[in-house]
């Protein structure tokens, strides 16, 4: 049985992240990165670009394939794990191996959630949207004259329109919420997105959901019927903390983690899809199931893993996504009052509470919103710089001049 | 009354074909003569504002931009030019006196472009600077000395306060509100790394530049102004400004709008209103009061400073000098009527003084005969432009040369001569925040040392080939000088013989 | 590592930089030619506000939030310490336009990817095309220490 000082399982994201971690700290002790799906580390987001022929398979990887054993790790893909004994240390595979381990991280992420539908089993071309494997079986059943129905219109069920809309006759997408993008975005902003995507073809059933599937005909709550041949459910994802769970960890909505990746049990970490943060906007611990947050969780953790000490401080969930030239930024809770500007192309909203900023949402308004977001997560008090210069475009003149010489003249 | 319209001198001539509308030529002029129309994309000129100094033409990175002088003609007539009939204009348009910049650009005769310098060959051999030492180094005080020893014999030290110079040029006069503060810093940061001096002229001193106070001169002026104690004692030498080649028989003139809160508080007068310094000093009517001024400043400064005194070139400048030399003073400095000013009436500057190179020749020669050219130094100004200038004028007999212009020159100034108006686009006339900004001491300072070092260098390549090796060599040394094109008054005035007369 | 830094007493607001930026990273020899009848899309930017003037391009940070936040691992800094944009793998999600503090990373002018200062490597130039044309030392380059 072999014993590793790290083992880390799941294979993504916050798992790459976790190596570079460790290796900031310890650049001996050997890693082990156990990974379900049967390929290097890919950002998920990518995969609506390869269907819009924006990138390949090969420019997907988010590392150079030289990683893994210039940071000396043994990659061990197409295998899950099954079981974590905290008392004894071990993991036990889905081939059978047991595997010890000093420190452990769980970075297994999250799958697809199916919403009970009637009929959804004998739905032959069905398919979900989140990783590689399913973008390569959509990419398969696409064609001109097939119609497309996706359930849910949130970042997923979104993006997976724009990958696909040029390439089928047409797209219809559902949603039970009464505006698109619910999650992230008010009813103005969008409605802004919604008419842009409407423009491309879209066809949106909001305030509904699919009864009932039959034959190649989706029947919704509001009596309407659509009429479909590839069925794409797109409705959320679900935290895998099933081993943490059984182990005897906490478990809330994600993983419970502290502010440096521990979960309840010892030398057992978690960072990514699967684990929560503590979300400074909302000021309530949450999965932030965001690719950056799952970086910074998984580098977190690495550091805490090898014997250093890092947090993850100012977690918040932000979000940076364009559809077909329309680009959105959001980031925070809308709460509090909001500053509002409002033009044919674009829309901000600023929202600002007990002198901070918590949240804003911008569309087609990308440049130095960088700058918006640092006051967002540094929890900047407004009244120490120019808010209202800010609110009309975000400019570091806005700051102290002490704040730009530290910023400008010094190395950051 | 209508004003008569009076067509601008200059146009600004852009190539459009270059042009990519940057508008940095918008940005960087502080007259707005540029401006960016976006209907049609392009960039225009308002010719009437250009004062042609050039900061648009510097800047534009694709090089579109020429100031050219305009080719709308008067009738020609060598008698009334454009120029002379616009100034009949403007003064029947304005009833004022009109106010002008820099030095006299009168093309009156240049007569250090009339003198030539020796060279040795064959029976007096050149010496090589790069191999031989040059002694470039000076004194600048007076030198009349009594030999007097203590009761042990020793030899009592005696010399009076004398400026050590590593070269013989100095920043001459230009006050702190004609010229900005990073003018002055750059001035006193040259003056500091070239083991030279720069003169406060009558803003004051600056508290911030105290610390290079021992290359400072201070001026006392007739106005008066910032003088005080701490002012006088900070200072290498203290100059008394009895007159300044540009405006013989007036005072300073500082318009107001160019005392800022800073020039205000550094000088010690009040803000917007325009600080003339009245034309004698009020306490000096006679070659004695002179010497009761000089004797003051000493006993205040407790003897330690070399006291100078400033006269503008005029036509009794010797006897003058002759007085000026016996009233105690340590150094005179004369200033011919082609010295620079930030602002002086038109008329005077250009045409009351004479040149240097006649009153310097003849103030020598009177002070010799009288037996006390030893009593003071000699610093020159008034348009000295070269280090072939310099050995010129110490050839006719001065210790040191005063460069006001081409200092100026030298931080980027390019001699548009609206200095008076306040909106130096090159931060140097002008005390406009964000004009100022322009002119970066950093690089300002480094651009008067290379100025100065490499004028050392010319002089010293000038002194080896005559086959000298010291200043003292030079000083007064007419020989070395023949004068070409010169009427017989001319070489007599400069005591100079005509080139191809052998010793 | 030498950086850009601001000295931003001496800054104009003459947007010098600016041009000059584009010209060199426009691929073309003439500057006439680069940018005669276009609208520039610079890799450094000149904030005016009053009487404050200061240019902001990409600090190379020590630790980087826009290479930790790359969706696609684009973003890289390489062991000379820049940090770059490999235009192949960007699919311009503008994730690092939104997480830049600065600011400093920008849409693309193609409007598919996100563009930032690359220090004048990736462009022929053997120095910051910017520091070399500002005309008051404004912007340098030089190495300088962080806040202590």
């Amino acid at each position: 049985m072999k014993n590793y000082p790290y083992v880390i399982l799941g294979g993504s994201i916050a798992a790459v992240a976790a190596v570079e971690g460790i290796r900031s700290q310890d650049k001996k002790g050997d890693i082990l990165v156990v990974g379900e799906e049967p390929c290097r580390a890919y950002g998920r987001p990518l995969i609506s670009y390869y269907l819009l022929g924006e990138t390949d398979l090969a420019r997907m990887d988010y590392r150079p394939a030289a990683f893994y054993e210039e940071n000396n790790v043994t990659l061990r893909l197409g295998v899950r794990a099954e079981r974590i004994d905290p008392a004894q240390k071990l993991v036990t595979l889905s081939d059978g191996k047991k595997i010890g381990y000093e420190k452990l991280l769980v970075a297994t992420g999250s799958r697809p959630f199916d919403p009970p539908m009637e009929g959804i089993e004998r739905v032959k071309e069905r398919f979900h949207f989140l990783t590689k494997a399913d973008a390569l079986a959509l990419d398969a059943a696409l064609s001109p004259e097939k119609k497309v129905l996706i359930v849910g219109a949130g970042l997923i069920g979104l993006k997976c329109f724009e990958g696909i809309a040029a390439r089928v006759k047409s797209v219809a997408i559902v949603d039970l919420a009464d505006r698109i993008l619910p999650a992230i975005l008010d009813e103005t902003g969008a409605k802004m997105v919604q008419s842009a995507l409407e423009a491309r073809g879209a066809s949106f059933f909001l305030s509904d959901s699919v009864l009932r599937l039959e034959g190649n005909t989706a029947h919704l709550k509001s009596g309407k019927t659509v009429e479909f041949d590839l069925l794409v459910i797109a409705v959320g994802v679900r935290p895998n903390t099933e081993l943490v769970k059984e182990a005897g960890g906490e478990v809330r909505r994600g993983i419970a983690v502290d502010e440096c990746g521990r979960t309840s049990l010892p030398d057992i970490f978690a960072a990514g899809d699967c684990a929560e943060s503590f979300d400074i906007a909302s000021g309530t611990n949450k999965v932030l199931a965001l690719l950056p947050n799952a970086a910074f969780q998984g580098r977190a953790a690495g550091v805490n893993m090898a014997g250093g000490k890092a947090t993850l401080e100012n977690a918040v969930a932000f979000n940076s996504i364009g559809f077909f030239g329309t680009h959105v930024m959001t980031a925070g809770v809308y709460e509090g009052e909001e500053y509002c500007e409002r033009t044919e192309r674009t829309y901000k909203a600023l929202f600002t509470k007990d002198g901070l900023l918590k949240g804003f949402i911008l569309i087609n308004l990308p440049e130095r919103a960088g700058i918006y977001l640092k006051l967002l997560k540094e929890r900047i008090p407004l009244g120490t710089v120019d808010f209202e210069a800010l609110k009309t475009s975000p400019a570091w003149s806005a700051f102290s001049p002490e704040a730009r010489a530290e910023n400008f003249a010094r190395e950051v | 009354m209508m004003q008569l319209y009076i067509r601008p001198d200059y146009e600004v001539v852009r190539n459009e074909a270059r042009c990519i509308a940057c508008r940095v030529c918008e940005r960087q002029c502080a007259n707005e003569v540029h401006s960016f129309d976006p209907e049609t994309g392009l960039m225009r000129a308002d010719e009437s504002k250009c004062v042609n100094c050039h900061r648009c033409v510097s800047l534009c990175p694709t090089h579109a931009l020429k100031i050219v002088k305009t080719d709308d003609t008067y009738r020609e007539n060598a008698n009334w030019e454009a120029q002379t009939i616009h100034e009949v204009y403007r003064q029947a348009n304005t009833g004022g006196v009109l106010l002008s910049s820099m030095g006299n650009p009168k093309p009156y005769p240049v007569f250090w472009d009339k003198l030539l310098i020796n060279a040795s060959q064959v029976t007096n051999p050149p010496i090589d600077p790069l191999r031989e030492p040059m002694e470039t180094q000076l004194y600048l005080g007076k030198r009349t000395v009594k030999v007097e020893r203590d009761e042990n014999g020793l030899l009592k030290d005696t010399l009076p306060p004398q400026l050590k110079l590593s070269v013989p040029v100095l920043f001459s006069a230009m006050s702190y509100g004609s010229i900005s503060y990073n003018a002055h810093e750059s001035l006193a940061r040259a003056a500091e790394a070239l083991g030279t001096y720069y003169n406060t002229g009558e803003g004051g001193l600056h508290k911030d530049f105290y610390k290079y106070g021992k290359h400072t001169i201070v001026q006392v002026a007739s106005g008066r102004f910032g003088v005080h104690k701490e002012y006088l004692e900070t200072a290498a030498a203290i100059e008394i400004k009895m007159g300044q080649g540009a405006k013989p028989g007036i005072g300073g003139h500082l318009p107001g709008g160019k005392i800022s809160e800073d020039v205000s508080k550094t000088r010690m007068i009040p803000q917007g209103v325009d600080a003339i310094s009245p034309a004698p000093h009020h306490d000096i009517y006679s070659i004695e009061d002179l010497k009761q001024l000089v004797d003051s400043l000493k006993e205040a400064t407790e003897y330690k400073k070399p006291i100078i005194v400033k006269i503008a070139a005029v036509h009794n400048a010797a006897a003058i000098a002759s007085g000026i030399a016996r009233s105690g003073a340590d150094i005179i400095a004369i200033d011919g009527f082609r010295g620079g000013t930030g602002a002086a009436p038109t008329r005077i500057r250009d045409n009351v003084g004479i040149p240097i190179e006649l009153a310097l020749a003849q103030i020598d020669t009177r002070l010799r005969e009288e037996g006390i050219r030893d009593n003071v130094s000699i610093l020159v100004g008034g348009s000295v432009r070269s280090s072939a200038d310099v050995v010129k004028a110490i050839a006719l007999g001065a210790d040191a040369c005063y460069i006001g212009t081409a200092a100026l020159l030298a931080l980027g100034c390019h001699l548009c001569r609206s200095c008076h108006t306040g909106k130096c686009n090159w931060g140097i006339a002008t005390q406009r925040p964000d004009l100022v900004k322009r002119l970066n001491p950093d690089f300002g300072y480094e651009r008067l040392v290379n100025l100065v070092s490499a004028w050392k260098h010319e002089i010293e390549e000038m002194m080896g080939g005559m086959g000298i090796n010291s200043l003292e060599a030079l000083r007064g040394n007419r020989l070395m000088l023949r004068g070409i094109g010169l009427t017989d008054t001319e070489l007599r005035l400069l005591g100079v013989r005509y080139a191809g007369d052998s010793l | 590592m030498k950086r850009i830094y601001v000295n931003e007493q001496w800054c104009l607001g003459c947007h010098l930089c600016e041009y000059e930026c584009a010209f060199a990273n426009s691929g073309i020899a003439d500057m006439v030619r680069a940018l005669k009848g276009k609208a520039i899309r610079p890799r450094v930017r000149v904030e005016d506000a009053g009487e404050i003037h200061f240019a902001v391009n990409c600090r190379h940070c020590t630790d980087p939030v826009c290479v930790q936040s790359c969706i696609s691992g684009a973003l890289t800094k390489g062991e000379d310490g820049i940090v770059r944009i490999d235009k192949q793998k960007c699919v311009g999600c503008l994730t690092c336009v939104l997480v830049c503090p600065y600011g400093a990373v920008l849409p693309s002018p193609e409007g598919h990817a996100a563009m930032k200062c690359q220090l004048c490597t990736d462009n022929g130039r053997d120095m910051p095309n910017c520091v070399k044309y500002c005309p008051n030392g404004a912007i340098v380059y030089e190495e300088r220490e962080a806040t202590q």
